[in-house]
């Protein structure tokens, strides 16, 4: 809708309200009447609307204000969450139309997301249906607290007070079975504008609020400056070809307040530091930023900190570090969620593979039961579920903290899936180490023993993994390695980056990469291992939980690690430290020394 | 945080979502205010810097001074600035001043066409050389995955049903039924090859929202926004045949915040210069399917 024109004072208070309801329950012809009755609309409009009608001989309808797209007429459906607005004596209201065919519940969910408070309509003659419990439910899932019911379409039943309580009885039950209560249900009938904008004598029965005075009842959120830091680390910035040298760590603040010198914490990784700085552009210096603003930090310490992580206060709660979450999951997608599929998990800014563990329970929205014996997650389903990451990801309990406690899945590029965390679980089997369990299980060994093997080639295998940031000479060194290696009459093979990516990586999805690249690594490298050789790779921008992965998958097998320039890891991660500027000679000198200590070249084997 | 604070925040945390999200990342820029305070969002996310690429489709037929005041700032800010343009259909005259196509037809073929094969690469690009001040062509550009575009939900019916980050395909199409969920500023950032994404920053603001903001933060505009003693200003910029100014004598921000505000242009639609939306009732939205932003 194109009616902004007539906001006058952008300086008012706004709020965000979404109307949403089974399809046919009248949410456009309520806000076409809330538009109408505060004389919101662009002049002509309304004129213009009816005008139309009557040219093609079809009854006027305060719907129709809000058909903006030719093919929403053209199926008489709202299909998206089209934002207008509409003003009162206290406010700016931004509404949005939510559609209630179950076919665009990823439009409604859209836009029910961005609300603040919301009406849902239901038609006083046909009662509660299927989408009336299942948007109510979702409303409480997304957080919005401030909730109007509407019994809508009170001409149909002749006003009568009796049908009005029917409906306000039962789904009153069924919000207090889900935990939650309304503000306040209002008898209304949107067609003939009874109890919208102002109380009507229609219903003299009925005390309460009009649906305009119900939303400006309604208070603003504050913005959640009170609860602790969570600042969900977006990205790390250093434009130093532009001639800046500040390295800024920027993100959006969830919640709480951030000032300079504050001591912080980096969760996953639990690196600290000190602020040192908060940045801007065309802004004057700032001590001190809070929840809603997006900001930039420079740090004390030149820590290595990367997106997805959550910065929390030292001295404050800080969130939980886990990779078993029981949550609540809808689905949208158009294939069922299932065991088995890697997904991807968006929380706050972290992304990380996500595997579908267990289902508890899966709510029927049409009937209101539970179901526990499903082995998937339905389009449209509402479920309890346990969830999987591949690494520790930060998160909070949504009861806690919504901001950092609610997440997408991602499926086939898809937003397919959102929930809210309600539980961090002890850490379980995870998967790397079920399936390597399956897999020594389940190996077929031949007669050739690892020790037959060790005897042959007086060595015993390895992988010898170098790592180190892009462009400290990884390959040079493993190169110059296998040689020194190969002509001291060692069984070795260096297996470079290009031919990893040339053969056992060319077929890997973009959107999984580098997940899938480091599995395959560590499978490869299990391989080579369990042959009897010392294989030598190389891995740029290796992080702890990818190293673990490598280490895991290529067990029983050992891997000894290189690590050149800047060490991100903890000391018992890596073998060696190598400076960046370390000579080749050196640098072979003190693996070799390292290899033999560790009895991976046996020089005088008895 | 006022309500400018929130929507610039809001706008910065798309923008660093982009960034992070897509390796080829570019930005329309069409001179004019929306695109302008598009580009002044980007240094406030970036700290100064925009770092990827700015592209300005050129019809040929832009007012003068637009094209004064882009290769001013483009070389004060040190954009990456790429041109791009329909060097057939303008060599063959085969425009809508030339006389030979209607309005939208032109539309389509100089901005549509010229975007969308400027952005994956077939057509040439004109690149900004800062050390000489001109453009140099260069042929076999890589495809652009992600747009960002300076959309706002208020423009027109059919940008109200815009995503932050809203999927094309391989065609250019919007499938405007069928679009991906946004949810607690979580998007679409995952995308199958062979499509490539919108991104629209701006899509919350509105039109006084975009000259407050300019006033607020002191954003150098083109001038022909403004009244110089003859009573007219545009509105709203595009090409010279095809834009008309509008009867109006705010000679500076503060003056078309208070007409916005209260006088003559609160209830008039701010494209009513635009000559090209009268031809067809759903001109935009036709338009907006095949690319044109």
């Amino acid at each position: 809708m194109q009616n902004t024109k007539h906001l006058k004072d952008e300086s008012r208070e706004q709020m965000n309200i979404v109307v949403i309801g089974h399809v046919d329950h009248g949410k456009s012809t309520v806000i076409g009447r809330l538009l109408a009755d505060t004389d919101s609309l662009p002049e002509g409009k309304l004129e213009d609307v009816k005008a139309m009608c009557s040219y093609n001989a079809r009854p006027f309808e305060y719907a129709f204000l809000l058909d903006a797209l030719k093919d929403e007429q053209a199926q008489g459906i709202t299909i998206d969450s089209a934002r207008c607005f509409f003003k009162s004596a206290k406010r700016e209201y931004i509404i949005i139309d939510a559609p209630g065919h179950i076919e665009f519940l990823k439009n409604m969910i859209s836009g029910a997301a961005r609300a603040e408070a919301g009406l849902l309509v239901i038609d006083a003659k046909e009662g509660v249906q299927e989408n009336s419990r299942r948007h109510g439910y979702l409303l409480n899932m997304l957080g919005i607290k401030q909730v109007v019911v509407l019994v809508n379409k009170m001409d149909l039943v002749d006003y009568s007070e009796d049908a009005y309580r029917q409906v306000e009885q039962q789904y009153r039950e069924f919000l207090n079975q889900i935990g939650t209560s309304p503000r306040a249900f209002i008898p209304v009938s949107a067609r003939d504008g009874v109890n919208i904008a102002q109380n009507s004598s229609e219903t003299p029965w009925f005390e309460g609020l009009s649906v305009l005075d119900a939303l400006d009842s309604f208070e603003k959120e504050p913005l959640p400056v009170d609860l602790p830091l969570r600042l969900p680390v977006q990205d790390v910035y250093k434009f130093t070809e532009e001639g800046d040298d500040r390295r800024i760590v920027a993100g959006r603040i969830e919640t709480g307040t951030l000032n300079i010198e504050d001591e912080v914490i980096f969760l996953p990784s639990g690196k600290r530091t000190k602020v040192k700085s908060i940045e801007g552009f065309n802004v004057k210096a700032q001590n001190t930023t809070k929840a809603g603003q997006s900001t930039g930090i420079t740090l004390e310490k030149q820590i290595y900190v990367t997106s997805g992580e959550l910065m929390c206060k030292v001295s404050q709660e800080q969130v939980s570090v886990g990779t078993h979450l029981k949550v609540n999951v809808f689905w949208m997608g158009r294939q069922p969620m299932v065991k088995g599929k890697r997904y991807k998990l968006k929380l706050g800014t972290a992304r990380v593979p996500v595997w579908l563990r267990d289902i508890v329970t899966v709510l029927d929205a049409s009937e209101l039961t539970t179901d526990s014996n499903r082995q998937q997650i339905e389009r449209h389903d509402v479920a309890e579920c346990v969830l999987e990451t591949l690494k520790p990801i930060a998160f909070d309990l949504n009861t806690n903290i919504a901001q950092t406690g609610r997440f997408v899945v991602i499926d086939n590029y898809e937003i397919a899936g959102g929930g809210v965390v309600l539980e961090g679980l002890q850490k379980q089997k995870d998967m790397t180490t079920e399936r390597v369990e399956q897999r020594e299980k389940n190996w077929e060994r031949s007669r050739i023993t690892p020790v037959n093997r060790a005897n042959r080639y007086s060595q015993r295998s390895t992988l010898v993994l170098i790592s180190g940031p892009a462009g400290v000479g990884k390959k040079q060194l493993a190169k110059a390695l296998e040689e020194d290696l190969f002509n001291s009459g060692r069984l070795v093979y260096y297996l470079g980056l290009a031919n990893r990516e040339l053969s056992f990586e060319s077929d890997i999805d973009v959107n999984n990469y580098r997940d899938e690249q480091i599995k395959r690594l560590g499978e490869v490298s299990h391989l080579f291992t369990d042959a009897g050789l010392i294989l030598i790779t190389t891995i740029s921008g290796l992080d702890n939980y990818e190293l673990d992965i490598i280490k895991q998958l290529n067990q029983p097998n050992d891997c000894r690690v290189i690590n050149i320039g800047e060490n991100i890891f903890t000391n018992s991660q890596i073998d060696l430290q190598l400076d960046e500027m370390t000579d080749t000679a050196d640098a072979l000198r003190q693996i070799r020394e390292l290899l033999a200590e560790k009895k991976y070249i046996i020089e005088y084997y008895l | 945080m006022d309500h400018l604070e929130e929507l610039e925040s809001q706008s910065v945390f798309i923008f660093r979502e982009a960034y992070r999200s897509f390796k080829d990342l570019v930005m329309l820029w069409s001179i004019g205010k929306d695109s302008t305070v598009l580009l002044w969002l980007a240094r406030k996310a970036f700290f100064g810097h925009v770092p990827f690429p700015l592209m300005h489709i050129d019809t040929c037929f832009k007012i003068p001074k637009m094209i004064e005041y882009r290769d001013r700032f483009a070389l004060e800010w040190k954009l990456n600035l790429i041109v791009g343009k329909n060097e057939t259909a303008l060599e063959r005259k085969e425009t809508f001043p030339d006389g030979n196509l209607t309005r939208i037809q032109c539309c389509s073929s100089l901005k549509s066409e010229a975007l969308k094969h400027t952005l994956s690469g077939e057509w040439p690009r004109w690149i900004i050389n800062h050390k000489t001040g001109k453009y140099d062509r260069h042929e076999n550009g890589k495809p652009f995955t992600g747009v960002i575009v300076g959309a706002r939900s208020d423009e027109e019916g059919s940008r109200s049903k815009e995503r932050y980050f809203s999927p094309r395909d391989q065609h250019n199409d919007w499938d405007v039924g069928d679009q991906p969920p946004e949810l607690w500023n979580q998007f679409k950032t995952d995308f199958a090859p062979g499509t490539h994404v919108r991104i629209h920053p701006l899509l919350d603001w509105t039109e006084l929202n975009i000259w407050e903001y300019i006033d607020r933060e002191n954003i150098p505009i083109v001038d022909l926004y403004f009244d110089h003693g003859q009573g007219r200003r545009y509105r709203s910029l595009g090409c010279s045949p095809c834009t008309t100014p509008v009867e109006s004598t705010a000679k500076n921000t503060k003056e078309i915040i208070e007409e916005l505000r209260s006088g003559k242009f609160a209830n008039i639609a701010e494209r009513s210069g635009r000559q090209q939306d009268k031809e067809d009732g759903a001109g935009l939205e036709t338009l907006r399917r095949s690319g044109y932003m």
